[in-house]
């Protein structure tokens, strides 16, 4: 395995002492690697990225662990940190493209700032339009004078990826880049991210709660549950044999086309929330599975030959999954 | 966008119609007989009738409105009734005054209203951004007349630093140094205004900073102070600019009061000294005036607010 360009290792985040949102995650991801987080809504996965960005909202923040680039320590640097230490090639791309971009600025306005940051040899206004041209927008000229209100959604996510691209990015953070979409929308978004991220080499961290959008996608996944990792590995085998019960659960829930019953499976209970996890599995309340040591104490991390871990004292076996 | 103009033209018209027939209804349901006011308790019923024929008041109410309706439209304001000169005469006579004095209260509106906002609210929360808030707050609540009173006493009766009422023209001996008579009125008139625009663009800086594009602009690596002044502060400007509209008409009625208090020979003194003279035309005359400047102002105002929102369509 080449090294990896982004490593994040036993990340914690903490809304408030003794509120910890994020607990102990690590992760690598590899140049030209996607690699999907996925998880519920509040389990930690945007304040993950948000961390990783140096974007945490006020009140919020970093308190343990580390986050390489590279080999260099961004932790706890803003954006324009890193970018005045020259380690700022880390963009990201947010869920909603109807908002994040500035209303009352041309899309040109906003790429060309980009390219003015992080790309001091290039001229901003040929360099926008590459940008444009790179994420597939026709007529890039024309485009470039438009607002953002006379773009629809797809064409805005396209101009947000352009600008992260503007700063030639070792590392692409996508938060649910494609939620807002329609389907067709989002497939031809979905695209465009795995060719850039093979053209240019980038590593991905694409995060998102739709298990089939990561299947299709991601080469590695991560799965969180309640402020950490409870498994990760290669997306075809822990597709196939899911070894954690949470992971085995969560595509359980997937509807099946070919299934009789009429009825959605799911999983019981609710996530908890950051100030009710005590010691020792923060799945067990809900786990099939569950024994008396799964309430006490850490608990190990396990492998199986093909490097799939999981966080369980009782990981399910290849047969298994029901 | 020329046809936007046009269409808003045609509805200040309209507007302006019916703000004359109240303003000329309304004065004439005011209780006194201007005629008495004139002559005094000792005029004869003889001389009372030949001035009401002179000033036109014996004929139907409806028809008085429409003589005086084509001579506005003319340029034609009346006669006032007290000073005997044609009403844009007096309007004319106060208007330096009252136009200067408008002019530095906005300066300092705009130029410290805004500024200190922002600041306010890059400091949210610190002792700054509480002390300004609290000073705001204060502001806007205590009468204007008491602000310029205590402002006489403290920098003109105690320091002797501006001088506490009058101004001579600005055309007259001392030439631009007389807008120093101006300076304790302006500031007087600005500050309960200043304080509703530093409260409001403080309140919009702080909604827009929270917006998903002012964390695209960060996470683009731009500085913080750029951040701030390109995304943030032009998008917080929108919102504040629309209130000039509404700090216009508070500032004309503001400036009848300090005025008043600083006996400056403005509109706004000509005003109440009109009111209490039962003058008429010069009191629907300034008032029709008003209402023409604030429709205007409202114009540009909303004219502008096209230049700093693309999204506004005009048409």
């Amino acid at each position: 395995m080449t090294a990896p360009v982004l490593s994040v290792s036993d990340l914690v985040v903490s809304a408030g002492p003794k509120f910890d949102i994020v607990r102990g995650v690590s992760f690598d991801i590899a140049p030209g690697e996607i690699l999907g987080l996925v998880g519920e809504s509040g389990c930690g996965k945007s304040m993950t990225s948000l961390a990783a960005m140096g974007l945490l909202p006020s009140g919020i923040r970093v308190s343990g662990g580390s986050i390489q680039l590279n080999g260099t320590d961004i932790i706890r640097l803003a954006p324009h940190q890193r970018v005045q230490r020259g380690c700022g090639r880390m963009a990201m791309v947010f869920q909603e493209p109807m908002t994040s971009l500035n209303p009352v600025l041309r899309i040109g306005e906003q790429i060309q700032e980009a390219v003015r940051v992080h790309d001091r040899a290039a001229s901003p206004p040929a360099r926008a339009r590459e940008l444009l041209d790179m994420v597939r927008i026709p007529d890039a000229t024309h485009q470039l004078r438009a607002y953002p209100h006379e773009l629809s959604g797809g064409m805005r996510q396209r101009v947000m990826i352009a600008i992260a691209l503007a700063c030639r990015p070792a590392v692409l953070i996508a938060d649910e880049p494609t939620t807002a979409l329609d389907v067709t929308v989002q497939r031809q978004v979905l695209g465009l991210i795995r060719e850039l991220c093979d053209s240019l080499d980038m590593g991905v961290l694409f995060i998102t709660h739709d298990l089939g959008v990561v299947a299709q996608l991601a080469d590695r996944v991560a799965v969180m549950y309640a402020g950490g990792l409870v498994e990760t590995g290669d997306v075809v085998p822990l597709f196939a044999a899911p070894r954690h019960p949470y992971t085995a659960g969560l595509m359980a829930c997937l509807p099946d086309p070919n299934s009789d019953d009429p009825m959605l499976a799911t999983i019981p209970g609710s996530a908890p929330r950051p100030n009710e996890i005590k010691q020792g599995c923060p799945f067990a309340p809900r786990c099939s599975r569950v024994d008396d040591i799964c309430r006490r104490g850490a608990v190990p991390i396990t492998f199986n030959d093909s490097g799939q871990a999981a966080r369980c004292h009782f990981p399910l076996t290849c047969e298994a999954p029901e | 966008m020329f046809r936007y103009v046009i269409r808003r033209t045609g509805a200040a018209i309209l507007t302006l119609v019916a703000a004359s027939i109240v303003i000329f209804g309304f004065i004439h349901m005011i209780p006194g007989d201007p005629v008495y006011v004139m002559l005094g308790d000792g005029a004869t019923p003889e001389q009372v009738a030949a001035l009401r024929t002179r000033l036109g008041l014996d004929e139907p109410l409806v028809l008085q409105y429409l003589i005086w309706a084509g001579n506005a439209l003319q340029g034609d304001l009346g006669q006032s009734v007290f000073f005997e000169t044609p009403v844009t005469q007096v309007i004319a006579d106060g208007a330096e005054t009252s136009i200067l004095l408008a002019t530095m209260t906005m300066v300092w509106i705009v130029g410290f209203g805004i500024p200190v906002g922002v600041l306010a609210a890059i400091r949210q929360g610190r002792w700054i951004d509480q002390g300004l808030s609290g000073l705001a707050m204060l502001l806007a609540s205590v009468p204007t007349f008491w602000v310029g009173l205590y402002l006489i006493l403290i920098f003109a009766a105690g320091l002797g630093w501006f001088p506490s009422s009058g101004f001579p023209s600005i055309f007259d001996e001392g030439g631009l140094s007389n807008l120093r008579y101006l300076i304790l009125p302006s500031i007087a008139l600005a500050a309960p205004n200043a304080a509703l625009i530093l409260r409001l663009t403080r309140a919009s800086m702080l909604d827009v900073a929270r917006e998903d594009y002012v964390r695209t602009a960060r996470a683009k690596g731009i500085k913080p102070y750029r951040v701030v002044t390109r995304h943030i502060l032009r998008n917080a400007l929108l919102a504040v600019v629309s209130a000039f509209g509404f700090t216009f008409a508070a500032l004309i009625s503001e400036a009848v009061v300090t005025e008043t208090v600083f006996a400056l020979p403005g509109v706004g003194r000509t005003v109440v000294q009109s009111i209490l003279r039962r003058d008429y035309p010069v009191i629907q005359g300034v008032i029709l005036v008003i209402v023409c400047l604030y429709l205007v102002i409202n114009l540009l105002v909303d004219l502008s607010y096209r230049m700093l929102d693309p999204r506004v369509e005009l048409e």
